[in-house]
C-alpha cells in the first residue's frame, strides 16, 4: 500500500529520519513504535504531506509520488487522525467533517446530502456517530470516531492515527480496536502510532520500531514480545515491571475531608471527597481525565482560590485549608503538576532557574542583605545536584528548558521537587509523554522516595502505571471517589468499569 | 561548537540590525522616488548626530527620555505586560514635579505687580526639595501606572484599554490645572511659572569644559544610565525580578512557583510606570524648568519601539534610545537641507523599523540555513 524508501529529514542540527524505510501490506494493521523524538511523527507527517523530505521517496501501490501537502495526500487516498482532536467544538458532526471539503456549488451548502453520506460510512464500519449531533456534546471516544469518519468521507484508503488511545478509557479501547479491526476487514490500511506496547500486541499485524530518527526493526507481531519491542526501542533491557517491596504506611500525613470543588461556573468539579495519606505509602487514583483528578491536585496544591473550596484539608494534623501554595511547599507539600510545560517550567529560562521556582525566595537561592539578591552560586549548586541525581541530559544549567526533551523535562521538575525535601508529594501524570528509559527511572525515584517515608499521592491516566506503583488506589468518577481497591488484586476490567460510573 | 549563549547573543543583536539595515533601504527607495538623494539624505540624518558638541549633545539629550520609557515599556514587558500609558504617566509625572518645584520652592504665581493666584507652602532648602521633586515624578508616574496594574490585578480589567484611557484624563487633567491653577495670568503660552531655581538640576556643560552650558544635555541622563543598570540588576540578579520575569513568561508555572501573580502585575506597572515618570526630571528639572504644556514628543509611544527594538532588556534600550535620537536630531537638518524630503521621514523610518522587528518571522527562513534559529521541535 504504502512504502517509505530512504526518507531522510534534517532539522537544523537535528537529523529526524535517516533513511526510514519499511512497507506496508495492504489490508493490515501496522504499528510503529518507538521513544518520543525517535522520528515516528516526523516520518508520518512526511507521509501526510505536512513535511517535505530531504530526500528519498514515498511509494503508493508500488507507484513513486510526491506528496507535498496534505491535499496531495488526501488525493492519494490517504488520511491522517492526530493526537490533538481538530474539530470545531460548536459545530454538528457533519459540518465538522466536510469542512474543507464542502459538497454542493460555492453559494450553497448541501449538508442534507452530507449528512446521508456520513450516515452510511458511519453504519458501514458501524461507528455509530449522528451526524447532527454537536461536537461539545460528544465524549472524546466519539470525537475520535468523527475524526475517524472525517478520513473515510474523504475515502482514505490508508488511515495514519498518531497515539489514538492516549484519550481513552479502556472500555474505549477496546471499541476503538474492534472499529479498527472492522475497517481492516473492509480492506482498508492503518498506520497506528504508538508507545503502548501492550496496543501493539494486542492490535497490529506488524511492527516498525524506530530509534534516533533510525528504523531498528520489522518484525511481525506475532513473532514478538513486548521485552523484544522495548529492547529495540531503548537500545537497552528495561525493566517493564515496577519491583518495590511492600509499603510499611506510618501516620497520616495528608488528610482529606469532606472537599468539595466548584468550577468558576458553579458546577461542582468534585464533590465531597474524604480520604487520607499516610507516610511511606503511594496512594492512587485512578479515572478517566477530566473527572476532577485536576481539581484534586491543585487544590491540594493550593492553586485552586479558597472561594471554589470547601472541606478541609490537614496537613500532618494541623488544618492547611487556607495555606496559600508557597505555605504549603514550606510544610513540605511538593506537586508535579500533570502538565509540565503549561505550570511546570519556564520553557524559556533557564535549568538553574527552573530548578529555584518555588523555593527562588529563600536560601540556597539568594543571599545578601534581606535575601534579595539571587545567588548564583547557591542557584547553581543546586542546580548541578539535580542534574547529577535525576540524570538530567544534557547537564548544561545554562540551557533554556525548552531545549530539553520531554523525559528530560520531566526528571528536571522531579528533581526539583523532590529536592525540597518533601513530606508529601502530589504528582500528577508522572511519565506522560516520557520515553520508556525514563518511566523506569521516575518510576524507582517515586518508590524510593516513598520507602524513604515519604506519602504519595499520584494521579495517572495510565491504568498500568497507577496499579503498578499504587499500594492503594482510589477510583475517581465525576468528581466523587467511587470506591477503594486492592491494585494488587484488582483487573483492568473491574476499575475501567469503576471509572464509567459502573460498580466493581 | 559555538556555545549557546554566544548563539544567542547573535540571534538578539541581529534581528535588530537587520529591521534597522532593512528599514533604511525601504527608507532610501522612498527617498528617491519623492526626487532626493538617498545618499545626502541619509548623510544629514545620521552625521548630523555626530558633531561636536552640539549633535552629540543633543542626540543624548533627545535619548534620555526614550531611555526612561524604554524602560518602562521593557519592564512591563517582561512581566507580561504591554504598558502604552507611558505617554500619560510621564505628563503626570512632569507636573508633579513642577508642582513640587513651585509649591515647595517658595514660589507665588502672579502675573507682575498683579494679584497671587496660587500661593506657596513652603520654602524649602535645596538639598530637601531637589529630592522632592524627583520623588514626584517618580512616584506620580508609579500611581498612574499602577492604577491600570490595580485595576487588573482586582478586576482583570485588561491593562491595554485602561492605560491609553488613562493618557487621555492624564493629558485633560495636568491642561487643566496648569491653565486655571500654575499659569501666569496674562502668559500666551500654555506653562506653568518657574519652578524655583533650587529645584533645577545641573547641566552637564557645568562639568564637561567643552560642552557649553546652551545645550540641554543634563544630569537626567546620568540617571538614565543609573535606570538602566538598575532595571538589569531588579530583572535578572534580586529576587523581585525573578518573579517578575516568572509571571511574564507563564503565569500558570508562577503561581505553582507560589508567586502572587496579582502583586507583580501591580508591582510591575508601578515600576513602569515610575521610569516612565523620570522623563519629567529631565524635561521639568533640568530643561524647561517649569511644566510646558504638549512638551512630550511622543515619548511615550516611541519608547514602545524603543523597547519593542531594544527587545526589552537595558542594553537594547540604551542603544535603541540612541538610535531613535539620531534620527530625531537628524529630522531638523534633513527638513532644512533636502529639496523634497520632511523630517516626516523620521516617523516613516521608526515605522517601518518596527514593522520590521514585528516581522520577525520573516527573517526565521534564511538565518535558519545559516543555523542561526532555534532547532524545530521533533
Amino acid at each position: 500500500m504504502i512504502e517509505l524508501r530512504d526518507i531522510t529529514k534534517r532539522f537544523g542540527a537535528v537529523l529526524a529520519n535517516d533513511r526510514v524505510s519499511f512497507s506496508v501490506a495492504p489490508g493490515t494493521i501496522h504499528a510503529i513504535v518507538g521513544e518520543n523524538g525517535a522520528g515516528k511523527s516526523t516520518a508520518m507527517r512526511i507521509a501526510y504531506g505536512f513535511y517535505t523530505a530531504d530526500s528519498g521517496e514515498i511509494l503508493i501501490n508500488g507507484q513513486v509520488r510526491e506528496i507535498r501537502t496534505p491535499h496531495d495526500a488526501i488525493a492519494l487516498g490517504i488520511g491522517m487522525v492526530h493526537q490533538h482532536f481538530m474539530l470545531v467544538e460548536p459545530m454538528t458532526v457533519a459540518e465538522n467533517i466536510v469542512l474543507g471539503a464542502e459538497p454542493g456549488n460555492a453559494a450553497a451548502l448541501d449538508l442534507k446530502k452530507a449528512a446521508a453520506e456520513i450516515r452510511k460510512v458511519s453504519d458501514e464500519f458501524r461507528l455509530s456517530v449522528d451526524p447532527n449531533a454537536t461536537i461539545e456534546n460528544l465524549s472524546v471516544g466519539q470525537q475520535q470516531r468523527v475524526e475517524l469518519l472525517k478520513a473515510l468521507y474523504r475515502h482514505a484508503q490508508l488511515l495514519i492515527l498518531d497515539e489514538p488511545t492516549a484519550v481513552l478509557t479502556p472500555q474505549e479501547v477496546e471499541e476503538f480496536f474492534a472499529i479498527l479491526r472492522r475497517m481492516r476487514e473492509q480492506g482498508k490500511t492503518i498506520i497506528i502510532i504508538t508507545h503502548k506496547l501492550s496496543e501493539v500486541l494486542a492490535i497490529s499485524d506488524n511492527v516498525t520500531v524506530m530509534r534516533d530518527g533510525k528504523v531498528v526493526g520489522n518484525v511481525k507481531t506475532s513473532e514478538t514480545n513486548a521485552a523484544e519491542l522495548a529492547r529495540l526501542m531503548v537500545g537497552r533491557e528495561v525493566l517493564l515491571r515496577v519491583e518495590k517491596p511492600d509499603a510499611k504506611p506510618g501516620a497520616p500525613i495528608l488528610s482529606v475531608d469532606h472537599l468539595s470543588i466548584s468550577g468558576r461556573d458553579g458546577a461542582k468539579r468534585l464533590n465531597d471527597v474524604s480520604f487520607e495519606v499516610r507516610a511511606g505509602e503511594i496512594v492512587g487514583i485512578a479515572g478517566v481525565e477530566g473527572n476532577g483528578q485536576t481539581e484534586l491536585i491543585e487544590a491540594l496544591a493550593g492553586l485552586i482560590p479558597g472561594a471554589y473550596v470547601t472541606g478541609h484539608i490537614r496537613f500532618e494534623g494541623r488544618d492547611a485549608t487556607n495555606a496559600d501554595a508557597r505555605r504549603r511547599k514550606e510544610l513540605g507539600i511538593a506537586h508535579v503538576p500533570e502538565d509540565r510545560h503549561r505550570r511546570g517550567l519556564l520553557l524559556d529560562s533557564s535549568l538553574a532557574e527552573n530548578t529555584i521556582l518555588g523555593v527562588h525566595y529563600r536560601k540556597p537561592a539568594v543571599t545578601g542583605p534581606g535575601d534579595i539578591i539571587l545567588d548564583e552560586k547557591g542557584i547553581r549548586r543546586r542546580t548541578e545536584q539535580v542534574i547529577k541525581d535525576f540524570d538530567v541530559r544534557p547537564p548544561n544549567p545554562a540551557l533554556p528548558a525548552r531545549a530539553l526533551s520531554g523525559g528530560n523535562q520531566q526528571k528536571l521538575i522531579i528533581g526539583r521537587e523532590f529536592e525540597l525535601p518533601p513530606k508529601l508529594l502530589l504528582v500528577s501524570q508522572p511519565t506522560r509523554g516520557v520515553d520508556i528509559g525514563a518511566i523506569e527511572f521516575i518510576h524507582r525515584k517515586i518508590v524510593a522516595l516513598r520507602d524513604a517515608g515519604c506519602a504519595v499521592l499520584l494521579v495517572s491516566a495510565e491504568l498500568e502505571e497507577v496499579t503498578a506503583l499504587s499500594d492503594r488506589l482510589l477510583v475517581i468518577h465525576n468528581g466523587a471517589i467511587v470506591g477503594e481497591v486492592d491494585p494488587k488484586a484488582v483487573t483492568n476490567e473491574e476499575i475501567g468499569l469503576m471509572m464509567t460510573g459502573g460498580r466493581a | 561548537m559555538l556555545s549557546a549563549a554566544f548563539m544567542k547573543l547573535l540571534r538578539e543583536i541581529l534581528f535588530p540590525l537587520i529591521a534597522v539595515v532593512a528599514a533604511f533601504v525601504v527608507g532610501g527607495i522612498v527617498v528617491f522616488i519623492i526626487g532626493d538623494s538617498p545618499i545626502q539624505t541619509y548623510k544629514l540624518l545620521i552625521g548630523s548626530a555626530f558633531s561636536w558638541p552640539d549633535g552629540i549633545g543633543y542626540t543624548l539629550f533627545y535619548a534620555t527620555p526614550l531611555i526612561f520609557t524604554g524602560l518602562a515599556v521593557a519592564v512591563a514587558f517582561r512581566c507580561g505586560l504591554l504598558n502604552i500609558g507611558a505617554e500619560g504617566q510621564l505628563y503626570v509625572a512632569a507636573f508633579a514635579a513642577a508642582w513640587v518645584g513651585i509649591k515647595f520652592g517658595g514660589v507665588t504665581v502672579a502675573a507682575p505687580g498683579g494679584p497671587a493666584v496660587n500661593t506657596p507652602y513652603a520654602n524649602l532648602p535645596m538639598l530637601i526639595l531637589l529630592p522632592l521633586c524627583c520623588i514626584a515624578a517618580m512616584g506620580a508616574g508609579a500611581i498612574w501606572g499602577g492604577i491600570p496594574g490595580l485595576l487588573k490585578a482586582k478586576f482583570g480589567s485588561h491593562e491595554v484599554i485602561n492605560t491609553i484611557m488613562l493618557n487621555f484624563i492624564a493629558v485633560a487633567l495636568v491642561s487643566y490645572f496648569t491653565q486655571y491653577h500654575y499659569k501666569i495670568p496674562g502668559d500666551a503660552i500654555m506653562q506653568s511659572a518657574e519652578i524655583s531655581p533650587k529645584a533645577h538640576i545641573a547641566r552637564l556643560g557645568k562639568f564637561i569644559p567643552a560642552l557649553p552650558e546652551r545645550i540641554p544635555l543634563n544630569i537626567a541622563f546620568i540617571l538614565a544610565i543609573l535606570a538602566c543598570v538598575f532595571v538589569y540588576v531588579l530583572l535578572w540578579k534580586t529576587k523581585w525580578g525573578y518573579e517578575i520575569r516568572a509571571t511574564g513568561q507563564n503565569p500558570s508555572a508562577a503561581e505553582y512557583g507560589g508567586i502572587s501573580i496579582r502583586k507583580q502585575i501591580i508591582l510591575a506597572m508601578a515600576i513602569s510606570g515610575g521610569l516612565a515618570g523620570m522623563v519629567g526630571i529631565n524635561e521639568v528639572l533640568g530643561y524647561r524648568y517649569r511644566y510646558y504644556d504638549g512638551f512630550s514628543a511622543n515619548y511615550g509611544f516611541v519608547g514602545i519601539a524603543v523597547a519593542l527594538l531594544g527587545r526589552n532588556h537595558p542594553v537594547g534600550v540604551f542603544i535603541a534610545a540612541i538610535l531613535f535620537a539620531i534620527l530625531l536630531r537628524g529630522g531638523i537638518f534633513v527638513d532644512a537641507f533636502t529639496m523634497h524630503v520632511s523630517k516626516d521621514i523620521v516617523d516613516m523610518l521608526q515605522g517601518i523599523v518596527i514593522v520590521f522587528v514585528a516581522a520577525e518571522a520573516m527573517f526565521r527562513g534564511p538565518l535558519k540555513k545559516f543555523g542561526l534559529m532555534k532547532r524545530a521541535k521533533v
